[in-house]
């Protein structure tokens, strides 16, 4: 088989308490927090940041034949949403796209599909979730994103080898959504346990046998699904010594759905030794278990962000209102102001080099940067002497800044930031996930890719500046 | 700049303007009826007269038949020009250089814009199809970045300046509140200015022009014709239009304290005027008062102030309607609002009345220096602008 060549995760930045929704509906509340994606972020977004973190080795990038999303909340339908993600991510226009979506067990079967595969494959799992107003599924789901690189291993990094898989499949109406409806609903819970239960181990038992591991060889393993009852049961009949069990995440980011097995690797990988033997099994019309062994080369392998530094630089001041709000639950005034213009797909597509991949271009005589890339330059006046220079990984400072409280937008006010990027070259933007008190002339941000506005059905994609997210360092938290 | 000036060659013989406000019960072809038919009476002559037209608008109509169809006009030329909120000044820029050329003995310039009818309280304007990367910030948001700058660059408190913006308020209301076509016309107290909420950065409500409706038309002779249709004829000195390449938001070196469009015009415009000295020479100024620190920033680049001195000499009442060059004394675009295409001709009518002594006596400024009077309105936004300059006299010389 093959090998988990890097990884990346992406938490969005807000956090929902089980509390806040408590207070405002007075009801008892659960006692977790779950991850929220900002007003300007959807499952593409949230894709392309967890990419991002993947290959942000220009080598690793260039192995990629084809990049592969799983979501059960697509951006689009019919329109292939791997493709907004291929061009944020600079790839090269011979890669493949593909979207695989619509069910949960999306993400981990394309993983896994991956692993089979003789291409080398950037496997997405990205998801946004919730559900009506009070409920548990409301208050322990989650939003976020893995991203994966599956291929052979080479001179370059290796996370971690997969030793084998298994899968069980079985149909019962376990949770179920109509196309079009806001949130899933369930059968009661105890039903779906017992098939889960049985899957879940024969899942476990041939993914064991095909790597040729025993039981008491797993250092490490997560056991995730949407059925919670019996992801935890099955962890502690799986045989596996408990206290190599990892804690779910969801009660601090809630279950992200089709990208939850994903975040779990990820949280494995990054704790993993060389060596170690890492098991992820998911629950979700069946069961599907990967086992991998970490590479010697994993250190190398590591995103420069964990889950737990995602986890851990969340803001859990968002309001119950914005949260309804951004989830589109809640119908708000908008302002009268005329509605943003759609995208027009012919500048879209001359200029996506800039709009998806933010390219500026850098004068070839005086050097004299320009964002958006022009072709006379504002300082020499040479013409078409350009060359394309990538800055959605340059760092920046905030030159200046203003608080705009007219501008259009479901979050208002809008933070306006004039940037100066290192090397040269500014530019002037909005300032996402921050506050107009946390801004300030001279701080650190870098660049995301968001959903500026919608209009006609028409996604328009752009970047945005967000405060430097600070990388928590050694992954933190031991075992259950 | 290498324009040839056409000082004294051309004059303006009559002038008409409409009341600015939300005039709801008026279209924008009621509109330029009211300030054409104002601006044929006070010259004395019908339509018939007028050999060609130009119309400055820039969402109120499509082609010159905005304005033939309203008029009536029987089979002339009209030219519908748009450049920005400075698209009023551009038509009759060119309608100058018209008569100025001998094409045309007797020409009329038009203005007008008709905002309230959009439903919005902000500019609407059709934009064309792009890729949706460009600012979603509002022209507030934008032109609030000049205060920060000018604070930082000069080492003024923050609170300091907040308050020349505010004087700059007061200043053009109280001047407004004189003046019955006017948009707003009530006096607005500091403390109301200071507090109001805000709309973007440290500008408030009281720091931003409103939206309104209007009109206003000039009528272009050449100036040798001039006393046949008035005694006090104004005679165009200068004529300049700066359109920038656009480069301030990307460019590091722009400071956002300066509008080099509007600097490079008035150096142009004085050289066609030969006015050296502009606090000396000139009798009063209308400038694009969009928001309060533009005002500001453009007493700068006008060179009505040294730089880093605007906040103070306005502070010190250098430019009320009784200090030493008088700024906006028909109350600006702020007790005006901003029809956009209206702004520039309706700047200049107020040049019409204060130069012929023709305004009402609570606001009307002492005549001096060589009774000169200079407009100035600019489209865009910083970094990034079109800026014009004219400047018409009393006398000839």
């Amino acid at each position: 088989m093959t090998d988990i060549l890097t990884y990346g995760v992406y938490v969005p930045y807000w956090r929902l308490p089980g509390s806040t929704i408590a207070t405002v509906l007075g009801s008892a509340g659960a006692r977790g927090t779950r991850a929220v994606a900002s007003y300007d972020e959807d499952t593409t977004t949230l894709a392309v940041e967890a990419g991002r973190q993947a290959v942000r080795d220009a080598a690793v990038r260039a192995r990629v034949d084809a990049v592969h999303l799983a979501t059960s909340q697509p951006a689009y339908m019919e329109k292939t949403n791997a493709t907004t993600v291929h061009a944020a991510l600079s790839m090269d226009p011979r890669v493949r796209c593909c979207d695989t979506g619509g069910a949960v067990r999306s993400g981990f079967a394309s993983l896994i599909a991956a692993a089979h595969s003789t291409e080398t494959t950037l496997v997405l799992a990205s998801d946004t979730r919730t559900g009506a107003a009070g409920g548990v599924d409301e208050a322990t789901t989650g939003d976020a994103a893995a991203a994966f690189v599956v291929g052979r291993a080479s001179a370059g990094p290796s996370a971690a080898e997969v030793l084998g898989s298994g899968s069980a499949s079985a149909e019962f109406l376990d949770r179920w959504r109509e196309p079009g409806d806001r949130w899933s609903r369930s059968w009661e819970e105890r039903f779906g346990e017992s098939h889960y239960l049985r899957l879940a181990a024969e899942s476990f038992e041939s993914a064991r046998k095909s790597a040729g591991i025993e039981v008491d060889a797993v250092t490490h393993l997560a056991v995730t699904g949407l059925s919670p009852r019996a992801a935890a049961r099955f962890g502690r009949e799986s045989g596996v010594d408990p206290s190599r069990i990892v804690t779910d995440l969801s009660g601090e980011i809630g279950n992200a759905g089709t990208a939850h097995a994903g975040l779990m690797l990820a949280e494995l990988l990054d704790r993993a030794h060389p060596g170690d033997v890492l098991v992820v099994t998911s629950l979700a019309d069946g069961a599907d278990t990967l086992v991998l062994r970490a590479s010697p080369s994993i250190d190398r392998a590591r995103p420069a962000r964990t889950v737990r530094s995602w986890i851990d630089a969340g803001n859990p001041g968002l309001g119950y209102a914005d949260f309804l709000t951004w989830k589109g639950h809640l119908a708000r005034q908008s302002p009268r102001r005329p509605e943003p213009d759609k995208a027009a797909a012919p500048p879209s597509m001359r200029r996506a080099e800039w709009k998806f991949g933010f390219a500026g271009s850098a004068c070839s005589h005086c050097g004299s940067r320009h964002l958006p890339p022009q072709r006379v330059c504002l300082r020499c006046g040479s013409v078409d002497a350009m060359e394309p220079v990538p800055l959605a990984d340059t760092p920046a400072r905030v030159a200046t800044y203003t608080i705009d409280h007219l501008a259009y937008s479901p979050a208002p006010p809008v933070i306006g930031v004039v940037l100066d990027f290192e090397g040269g070259g500014r530019y002037a933007c909005e300032l996402t996930d921050a506050t107009p008190a946390g801004v300030s002339i001279g701080m650190d941000v870098e660049m995301t890719f968001r959903r500026i506005s919608e209009n006609s059905g028409i996604q328009n994609y752009f970047w945005k500046a967000r405060p430097v997210v600070v990388a928590a360092g050694e992954p933190t938290g031991g075992s259950a | 700049m290498s324009s040839h000036g056409i000082k004294d060659k051309v004059a303006i013989v009559g002038m008409g303007c409409t009341r600015f406000g939300e005039l709801w019960d008026r279209s924008a072809g009621d509109l330029v009826v009211e300030s054409t038919q104002a601006a044929l009476t006070s010259a004395g002559i019908t339509k018939d007269s007028i050999d060609a037209y130009w119309l400055g608008t820039l969402i109120s109509g499509y082609s010159g038949m905005t304005l033939s169809t309203a008029l009536k006009i029987d089979y002339k030329p009209v030219t519908r020009v748009e450049n920005l909120c400075a698209s009023g000044s551009e038509a009759f820029r060119n309608a100058c250089y018209a008569v100025a050329s001998g094409a045309y003995d007797i020409v009329m310039a038009v203005g007008v814009e008709k905002l309230k009818d959009t439903g919005y309280s902000g500019l609407a304007r059709p934009n064309p199809a792009d890729d949706g990367t460009g600012t979603t910030l509002t022209a507030p948001a934008r032109f609030s970045m000049l205060a920060p700058a000018y604070a930082d660059k000069y080492g003024v408190a923050r609170d300091d300046f907040k308050e020349a913006m505010t004087h700059v308020a007061w200043k053009n209301h109280y001047n407004g509140a004189r003046n019955e076509r006017a948009q707003f016309r009530a006096e607005v107290p500091k403390e109301k200015i200071r507090n109001a909420p805000a709309v973007a950065g440290d500008l408030g409500v009281f720091d931003c022009s409103g939206v309104s409706d209007g009109s206003a038309a000039a009528i272009i002779v050449r100036a040798e014709d001039a006393h046949r249709y008035t005694d006090k004829p104004l005679y165009v000195k200068a004529l300049s239009f700066a359109a920038g390449p656009g480069t301030g938001p990307f460019d590091p070196t722009y400071d956002y304290t300066t509008f080099e469009e509007a600097v490079r015009s008035a150096a142009d415009a004085y050289r066609q005027a030969g006015v050296e000295s502009p606090e000396d020479d000139l009798m009063m100024a209308e400038v694009h008062d969009c928001f309060t620190p533009t005002e500001l920033v453009l007493m700068e680049d006008l060179g009505f102030s040294a730089r880093g001195g605007a906040w103070t000499d306005s502070l010190a009442d250098k430019f009320s309607l009784h200090g030493t060059l008088p700024v906006n004394p028909d109350g600006g675009l702020k007790s005006f609002g901003h029809p956009i295409g209206a702004s520039g001709l309706r700047m200049l009518y107020e040049c019409w009345l204060q130069l012929r002594g023709e305004a009402p006596r609570e606001r009307q400024i002492a005549a001096k220096g060589l009774r000169y009077g200079l407009t100035q309105n600019l489209g865009g936004g910083p970094g990034e602008c079109v800026s014009f300059v004219s400047i018409v006299g009393a006398d000839v010389g």
